[in-house]
C-alpha cells in the first residue's frame, strides 16, 4: 500500500510540473520580449490580473472557454488514440454555417429546433472530419495533410455558401446567412450587468463528463485508448483498429461541429464575415495543455480565454494585445517541450529508484551468500 | 527528367523500389504535350483564349514561386526526416523581415534578412522536434502560431509611424527590377496572339518564362534542379537522404544524424523565408498582414503531390501556380473553360484504365467525364471559391488515387535519439 501511495505522489509531481514548467517559462520568455521593446515587464501582468477580476470580462472569459473547451474535446479524442485532427478548425466553422443557414430557413417549434440545429452542425462536422477518416482507412491518406486540405476547401465552400445569390444576405458590408428563427437561439444564463453566460456553455461542461465516462468506463474508451498506446497490442486482443479510426474521426468532428454553437445560437445568431475563425488551432494547444484530460482541458481554456480576453485593455493602456498571441505560441512549444523533458526526467529516476532497489537486494543477498559460506 | 519516378501497378505489395517504372523523358513530353494539345484544343472550341495568355503564364509563374520554395522547404526537412508543418509560419517570417530589412536597406538586404528569418523559425523547429523529439506536427502548429503572434507584435513598432506604413502593412519596398528577353518575349507574344492551334499556346507558355521575370525567380527556378543536384547528386545529399529513411542505419555509418537534421530543417526554413521575401518584395512591394494566405500548406501540398521528389514538386507548384493566376486575370470564365478540358482529360484515363482491364475506375472515371461535361454544358461560369480550392481538392484526388505509389521517406516524422540503434 505504501507502495502505491508513494508511486501517486511520483506521478503527481510528474503531473503538475509539465505545465508549471511550460508557464513559467512562457511568462519569463514573454517578460524579455517586454523588457526587449522597452515595456515594463509587471505591468502587463497587473493589468490582465485585474481584467480577470471584473465580472463582465469574466462572463466573456467563461464564454470563450466553453467554445475553446468544446473544440479541445474534439482534438484530445483523436490525440487519445494518436490521430492528428487538425481539421477541427474547417469541421466546426462548416458546421456553424450549415446550422446557421438551416436556423434561418427552417422554423421548428423551439423544444425541436435546438436539437435539430445541434444534430445538423454534428453530423456536418462528422462528414467532414469523415472524409478524412476513409481516405485514412480506404486508403492510407494521412489524416493530418487531408484534414489540412479540408480546412482550406471549407473555407472555399463557406465563401460560397454565403454568397448572397446561394444561401447569403447581405448587411452593409457584411456577409451573413440571414437571422436564424428565434426557436433556435439557446436561452443563456443572466448575469445582470455583466452580461449573459451562453447556456451552451453547461452543455459543453457535460459533454466533458461524457467524454471522461466513454473514455474511462466503457469497452469503446478503452479500445480507443489500446489502439493509441499500441495498435498491434490493441490488433492483437481483437479491436479493429480501422473502424476505431474511422468511428474516432467521426466522434471528433462531431464534437468540433458544436464548437461555433455557443456563439452563433448564444449570441450572434447568424454566420457571418466576423464570426472567430481559429478556435480549432486554439483547441489543438488547449488539448495539448491540458493533456487530455477533461479536467486539465477545462484549465487550459480559461486560461488561453483569460490571455485572449484580458489582453483587449493592454491596448488601451499603452501596450500590445498581441504580446498574449506571443505568450500563447510560447505557451504551445513549452508545454510539448517541458511534457517531453519531465517526461524523460521521470523515466531516468524510475531507473535510478529500480536500479538502488536492484543493488540493495543483491548487496543483501551477496552478504546473506557471505555469511553462509563464513558458517560453513 | 529522371527526377519524377512513378510506381508501377504492382508495388502494394512490394515495398522496395523493385517494381518502380521510371517515367522517362521523352514519355513526359509526350504527356505534357499531349496536355498541351488538349488545352489547345478546348482553347480554339470555348473562344477562351485566356487560358493560355502570354500575361496569364507570367502571372502563373509568379504566383508558382512561393508555392515552390515553400515545398522545396517541406522537401529538405522532410527528406532529412523531420515533418515540418510550420512552413507558414517561416513563410510568414520571411515576408516580415524581408519588408522590414527591405524597406530599410534595399530589397537585396530585404532578401538576405527573409532568409535569415526563416531560417531562425527552422532553427526552432530543429531544436524543438530534433533536439527535445516532440512531435513534428504539434511543433509545426506552435510556429505557425508564434509566428504570427511575433510578427503582428513587431509590426506595432517598426512600421507604424514610418511614412506609408501602419500596424498591418509595412512602407513600400523598392523593386529588383524585371528582366525580359529582348527580342524573344516580343516575338513569342505576336505568335500567341495569333491564336493558331497548338503553337500559339506553346509560345504564350514560353513567353510567361521569358517576359517581366524578376531576378529571384530566376533564382528560384534555379533551386529546383540545384536542389536534385545536391540531395541526389553529392555524398552530403546522400547522407541528408539516409536520415530520412534510415537513422540508425545511417549513424552505424558514421553520419551525424542530429547535426545532417540541424541543417536540413534549417535550410528548409530559409527556403521558406525566401518565398516570403519573394511575397513581401516581388509579389506585392510591401508586408501585408494576412500576405501568405495559406501558401506554405500549398507548397507542402505540391511537395506531396510531387511524391517528394523536386521535379513532381515544380510540376505541382506550376499546375497550383496556374490554377491561382486564373482566379487572378480572366476570371471564372477561363476556369469554365477548363471543365472541358478536365473532362476530356478524363475521358483518356477512362479508356487508359479500361485498356488496362481495371473496370471499377474506367466506370468512375467515365462517370466523372460525363459530369463535368454536363457541367460545362450547363452553366457560364463557376464560383470563384471553386478556383480557390482547386489545389487542395487535386491533392486530395492525387493522395487517395495513389497513396500507395507515393513514397515518402521512410523515417519521416519519426522520432530520434541519438545511439538508439545500440
Amino acid at each position: 500500500m505504501a507502495m502505491k501511495n508513494k508511486f501517486d505522489k511520483e506521478r503527481l509531481l510528474l503531473g503538475v510540473s509539465g505545465p508549471v514548467i511550460a508557464l513559467l517559462t512562457a511568462v519569463v520568455l514573454t517578460s524579455v520580449v517586454l523588457v526587449a521593446s522597452g515595456k515594463s515587464p509587471i505591468e502587463p501582468y497587473s493589468i490582465m490580473f485585474e481584467q480577470a477580476t471584473f465580472s463582465d470580462v469574466q462572463v466573456l472569459i467563461i464564454n470563450q472557454a466553453g467554445m475553446y473547451y468544446l473544440a479541445a474535446l474534439a482534438v484530445a479524442i483523436g490525440f487519445r488514440m494518436n490521430l492528428f485532427n487538425i481539421g477541427v478548425d474547417g469541421q466546426y466553422r462548416l458546421a456553424a454555417v450549415v446550422a446557421a443557414i438551416v436556423g434561418a430557413k427552417v422554423a421548428l417549434p423551439g423544444f425541436a429546433q435546438i436539437p435539430l440545429l445541434i444534430i445538423v452542425a454534428m453530423l456536418t462536422g462528422a462528414m467532414w472530419a469523415g472524409i478524412a477518416g476513409i481516405l485514412k482507412v480506404t486508403r492510407g491518406v494521412s489524416e493530418v495533410v487531408a484534414t489540412i486540405m479540408l480546412n482550406s476547401i471549407a473555407s472555399s465552400l463557406i465563401g460560397y455558401l454565403y454568397l448572397p445569390e446561394v444561401f447569403g444576405v447581405q448587411v452593409g458590408n457584411n456577409k451573413t446567412t440571414g437571422v436564424m428563427h428565434e426557436s433556435g437561439w439557446f436561452p443563456g444564463i443572466n448575469m445582470g450587468a455583466a452580461g449573459e453566460i451562453y447556456g451552451f456553455v453547461v452543455i459543453a461542461a457535460l459533454l466533458g463528463v461524457a467524454y471522461w465516462f466513454v473514455l474511462n468506463r466503457t469497452r469503446f474508451g478503452f479500445d480507443l485508448r489500446a489502439t493509441g498506446a499500441s495498435e498491434s497490442a490493441a490488433a492483437a486482443s481483437g479491436v479493429d483498429a480501422k473502424r476505431m479510426v474511422l468511428t474516432a474521426m467521426l466522434v471528433s468532428g462531431a464534437l468540433a461541429g458544436l464548437a461555433g454553437l455557443p456563439l452563433l445560437l448564444g449570441d450572434t445568431h447568424t454566420y457571418s464575415l466576423t464570426f472567430p475563425t481559429t478556435i480549432g488551432f486554439q483547441g489543438i494547444t488547449i488539448a495539448l495543455l491540458g493533456r487530455n484530460s477533461p479536467v486539465g482541458i477545462a484549465f487550459a481554456a480559461l486560461l488561453i480565454s483569460w490571455l485572449e480576453k484580458a489582453s483587449q485593455e493592454l491596448d488601451l493602456q499603452g501596450y500590445d494585445k498581441e504580446i498574449a498571441v506571443i505568450m500563447q505560441g510560447i505557451i504551445t512549444i513549452a508545454v510539448v517541450v517541458s511534457y517531453e523533458a519531465v517526461r524523460v526526467w521521470g523515466q531516468r529516476r524510475q531507473q535510478r529508484r529500480v536500479g538502488i532497489e536492484l543493488a540493495v537486494a543483491a548487496a543483501e543477498n551477496t552478504s546473506e551468500l557471505k555469511k553462509e559460506v563464513a558458517a560453513r | 527528367m529522371s527526377t519524377a519516378t512513378v510506381l508501377d501497378k504492382k508495388p502494394a505489395s512490394q515495398p522496395a523500389p523493385g517494381g518502380r517504372r521510371k517515367l522517362s523523358l521523352p514519355v513526359l513530353l509526350i504527356v505534357i504535350a499531349g496536355v498541351l494539345a488538349l488545352t489547345s484544343l478546348v482553347r480554339l472550341i470555348t473562344d477562351a483564349d485566356g487560358i493560355t495568355n502570354v500575361s496569364q503564364m507570367s502571372t502563373a509563374l509568379q504566383l508558382a514561386v512561393p508555392i515552390g520554395l515553400a515545398g522545396l522547404g517541406g522537401l529538405w526537412a522532410e527528406r532529412a526526416g523531420v515533418v515540418n508543418i510550420g512552413l507558414e509560419g517561416m513563410l510568414i517570417l520571411g515576408t516580415w523581415f524581408g519588408a522590414w530589412a527591405g524597406f530599410q536597406w534595399g530589397p537585396w538586404v530585404g532578401v538576405l534578412f527573409g532568409i535569415i528569418g526563416g531560417a531562425l523559425g527552422g532553427l526552432l523547429h530543429a531544436v524543438v522536434t530534433v533536439t527535445f523529439n516532440v512531435n513534428h506536427i504539434v511543433s509545426g502548429v506552435a510556429i505557425n502560431i508564434l509566428a504570427l503572434g511575433v510578427t503582428r507584435y513587431l509590426s506595432n513598432f517598426t512600421f507604424e509611424g514610418v511614412e506609408g506604413g501602419t500596424t498591418k502593412q509595412s512602407p513600400p519596398v523598392d523593386s529588383l527590377g524585371t528582366i525580359t528577353v529582348p527580342g524573344l518575349s516580343d516575338w513569342l507574344t505576336t505568335l500567341n496572339e495569333k491564336h493558331w492551334f497548338l503553337v500559339s499556346d506553346i509560345a504564350g507558355l514560353l513567353g510567361g518564362l521569358v517576359t517581366d521575370l524578376s531576378p529571384l525567380t530566376i533564382v528560384a527556378v534555379a533551386l529546383i534542379p540545384f536542389t536534385w543536384w545536391v540531395l541526389w547528386r553529392t555524398s552530403f545529399g546522400l547522407r541528408l537522404r539516409s536520415c530520412g529513411e534510415n537513422p540508425v542505419a545511417a549513424e552505424s555509418l558514421g553520419v551525424n544524424v542530429i547535426k545532417y537534421k540541424y541543417l536540413a530543417v534549417i535550410i528548409s526554413g530559409g527556403l521558406a523565408g525566401l518565398g516570403g521575401a519573394f511575397l513581401s518584395i516581388v509579389a506585392n512591394p510591401f508586408y501585408l498582414e494576412g500576405q501568405t494566405a495559406g501558401k506554405g500548406y500549398i507548397g507542402l501540398a505540391a511537395m506531396i503531390f510531387g511524391n517528394w521528389m523536386p521535379g513532381g514538386l515544380a510540376l505541382g507548384a506550376g499546375l497550383f501556380g496556374y490554377t491561382d493566376s486564373l482566379k487572378l486575370r480572366g476570371g471564372t470564365e477561363n476556369v469554365h473553360a477548363l471543365l472541358l478540358l478536365v473532362a476530356l482529360l478524363l475521358v483518356i484515363a477512362a479508356i487508359w484504365t479500361v485498356v488496362r482491364k481495371k473496370y471499377v475506375a474506367g466506370v468512375v472515371c467515365a462517370v466523372a467525364a460525363a459530369g463535368m461535361a454536363a457541367w460545362y454544358a450547363t452553366t457560364d461560369d463557376v464560383p470563384t471559391q471553386l478556383v480557390t480550392a482547386t489545389p487542395y481538392i487535386v491533392t486530395l484526388l492525387v493522395l487517395s488515387f495513389s497513396a500507395q505509389r507515393l513514397r515518402m521517406p521512410k523515417a519521416d516524422g519519426q522520432p530520434y535519439r541519438k545511439g538508439q540503434g545500440k
